[in-house]
């Protein structure tokens, strides 16, 4: 790989893997906690939250980086907190990478989980009830096992929705090669330059196999997860 | 000694209004009423699926829901199981997984005073463990939905119509099972269902619901014998029921007796042994009155009483009526130009001819 790869595009197509694999797990705990409200809650500014939630889907995605810029850059009211009191650095590091496709991803992500928790039949909830479990271990052991399908769903559409990020990102932390020059960036950076063609072509192979790979492994993984759920 | 279950209870669904109270003793507590009366309501209010607007339940002396003191027990805390109409297993578990569910969470010390095998014989379920739900067959499936909510180690069982779901033949294959429950595990049971012969064949006690209310309460065979009770059960299905003993085998002519309050009756070859208890279902229908002891007639059993009680038209030509015969009650369903004919009245000294006596418990 690495002699058909040079080491900047290498460096591109590594830090992408990890920006959207961290990104992915990153969002996981809040978007399951965010669709489990707007599936099954009942509170004021309910849709408020689902249209914040929305919101990156239906915005430029300049825009969308260009807010965060705003918010999470050094002297961003919500950046400046973060480094003041845990020394968190998010833009222009690899990490604001990740907070950006992280965003950019969530609606996607929030929206096939809810989809699942709306699908769980809330009988087998009560009977479970019934049964001596509290609601947290309803939760765990017969609403969140039975939602999976849909879980996976989220994470995968979320990876590759972080996978292909480009304008939120370049927005929010710029195209630095080795902090946060993903693969979408490397590609448009080889497109500004002559003869950076061949280095294009390269990278867009590796992203399109990267993206087949993790449909098929979604596929995969809704249809194990599917039979063992086989509803009645 | 507190009554089993206790309940005073007042709520609002829709349009809807439950308003009901009762208490009951019985070993299995038929909730009996059309569909629409409230009894699935009712049940839910005792499991904790729904929280009454007002008023007291208590199960066994422990106060589940106090409205006046803000109590309310939530539904896992009760220890109260639920046998559904459909029979709601967990999809993503298998058969034994389902069964053990409600271990998992039951209180440390009684958690195995009913043995996983004793659940697994009662219920004929041995074979089915390591299968899932998904390929089960609907009594199958209500059979081990019974299993998973005895062994949560409850101290009342919650039994929602659970054969409605299913064909005459599960129905005949699951029945049985029911009854071993009441007689063999001492766990007291409240059964809703809105069929005659499911009541008469498993009740002891009997609660009817009306439109939300309490329409009668009581020993099964006395309640079914009450004419505003009859009335709900449909003409084709009113009967009284009444408790009986085997006396003698005819080997004749294929005959057993049976001693019951009201007399001697012959019903055609049971396999029960002699002392054994049945319980026997005659239908309004099946019951001729005559003012002489009648002879000539085909009819074997011909029972003395007097009129306790004539009921009322109900538009139609048909009228009610019960006979006491020696402190049982017995129903009747006579026209009204019969009962104008004869000029029966309340006292009048009659005999019950009954034309078929069905045994209900096997």
């Amino acid at each position: 790989m690495s002699d058909w790869l040079s080491p900047e595009e290498w460096t591109a197509v590594r830090l992408s893997l990890i920006v959207a694999t961290t990104a992915m797990f990153a969002s996981l705990p809040l978007g399951l906690g965010v669709a489990f409200l707007l599936a099954r809650g009942r509170f004021w500014g309910k849709s408020l939250l689902d249209a914040a939630v929305h919101l990156p889907l239906i915005m430029p995605p300049v825009v969308t980086g260009y807010l965060l810029l705003i918010g999470f850059g050094r002297r961003g009211p919500i950046g400046q907190f973060l480094y003041d009191y845990f020394g968190i650095v998010l833009s222009f590091r690899w990490t604001g990478a990740v907070l950006a496709a992280a965003v950019m991803g969530f609606p996607l992500m929030v929206r096939a989980i809810r989809l699942s928790i709306e699908a769980v039949d809330r009988k087998l909830e009560d009977a479970a009830g019934t049964l001596g479990a509290s609601p947290a271990w309803v939760f765990l052991v017969v609403t969140l096992p039975l939602c999976l399908p849909g879980i996976v769903v989220g994470m995968i559409l979320c990876f590759a929705k972080a996978m292909g990020e480009f304008g939120a990102t370049i927005t929010f932390v710029s195209n630095i090669p080795g902090e946060t020059q993903t693969l979408p960036s490397a590609i448009y950076t080889f497109t500004q330059v002559p003869g950076g063609e061949a280095g294009a072509t390269r990278l867009t192979l590796i992203s399109i196999a990267i993206s087949v790979a993790a449909l098929f492994a979604s596929e995969w993984m809704a249809r194990f997860v599917g039979r063992r759920i086989a509803v009645e | 000694m507190s009554p089993l279950i206790e309940i005073a209870v007042e709520h609002h669904l829709g349009q809807f209004k439950l308003d009901a109270n009762f208490t009951s003793n019985g070993r299995l507590t038929a909730l009996f009423g059309r569909s629409g009366s409230g009894k699935t309501s009712l049940v839910n209010v005792i499991g904790g699926l729904i929280r009454p607007a007002r008023g007291r339940v208590l199960v066994d002396g422990e106060v589940l829901v106090d409205t006046r003191h803000g109590v309310f027990v939530p539904k896992h805390r009760r220890r109260i199981g639920y046998v559904f109409q459909e029979a709601r297993l967990f999809p993503h578990l298998t058969v034994r997984q389902n069964l053990l569910f409600g271990r998992w969470f039951a209180p440390r010390e009684g958690r195995d005073s009913i043995a996983f095998e004793t659940v697994l014989d009662l219920l004929g379920i041995g074979h089915l463990l390591e299968r899932r739900p998904a390929g089960l067959s609907g009594g199958e499936k209500q059979r081990i939905a019974i299993g998973r909510a005895l062994l949560a180690n409850p101290r009342l069982l919650l039994m929602d119509e659970p054969l409605a779901s299913l064909d005459e033949a599960r129905k005949a294959e699951i029945l049985p099972y029911i009854e071993r429950l009441r007689d063999e595990i001492g766990i007291p049971i409240v059964y809703v269902s809105h069929s005659v012969a499911e009541v008469a064949r498993l009740a002891t006690t009997l609660v009817v619901v009306d439109q939300g209310a309490i329409k009668a309460c009581g020993p099964t065979a006395e309640v079914m014998s009450r004419l505003d009770v009859a009335g709900l059960s449909g003409a084709a299905e009113a009967g009284s029921i009444l408790e009986a003993e085997i006396v003698n085998h005819d080997t004749e002519y294929h005959l057993t007796s049976l001693r019951t309050q009201a007399g001697l009756l012959q019903v055609s070859r049971s396999a029960l042994p002699i002392g054994g208890h049945v319980r026997v279902r005659i239908l309004a229908s099946d019951v001729l009155i005559s003012l002489t002891l009648p002879t000539g007639v085909s009819a074997l059993n011909i029972l003395p009483g007097t009129i306790a009680e004539i009921g009322r038209t109900r538009g139609g030509a048909a009228i009610e009526l019960v006979i006491d015969c020696n402190g049982a009650s017995l129903l009747a369903r006579l026209t009204a130009k019969s009962v104008a004919a004869l000029a029966l009245r309340h006292g009048s000294q009659v005999y019950a001819v009954i034309k078929s006596v069905s045994v209900e418990t096997s």
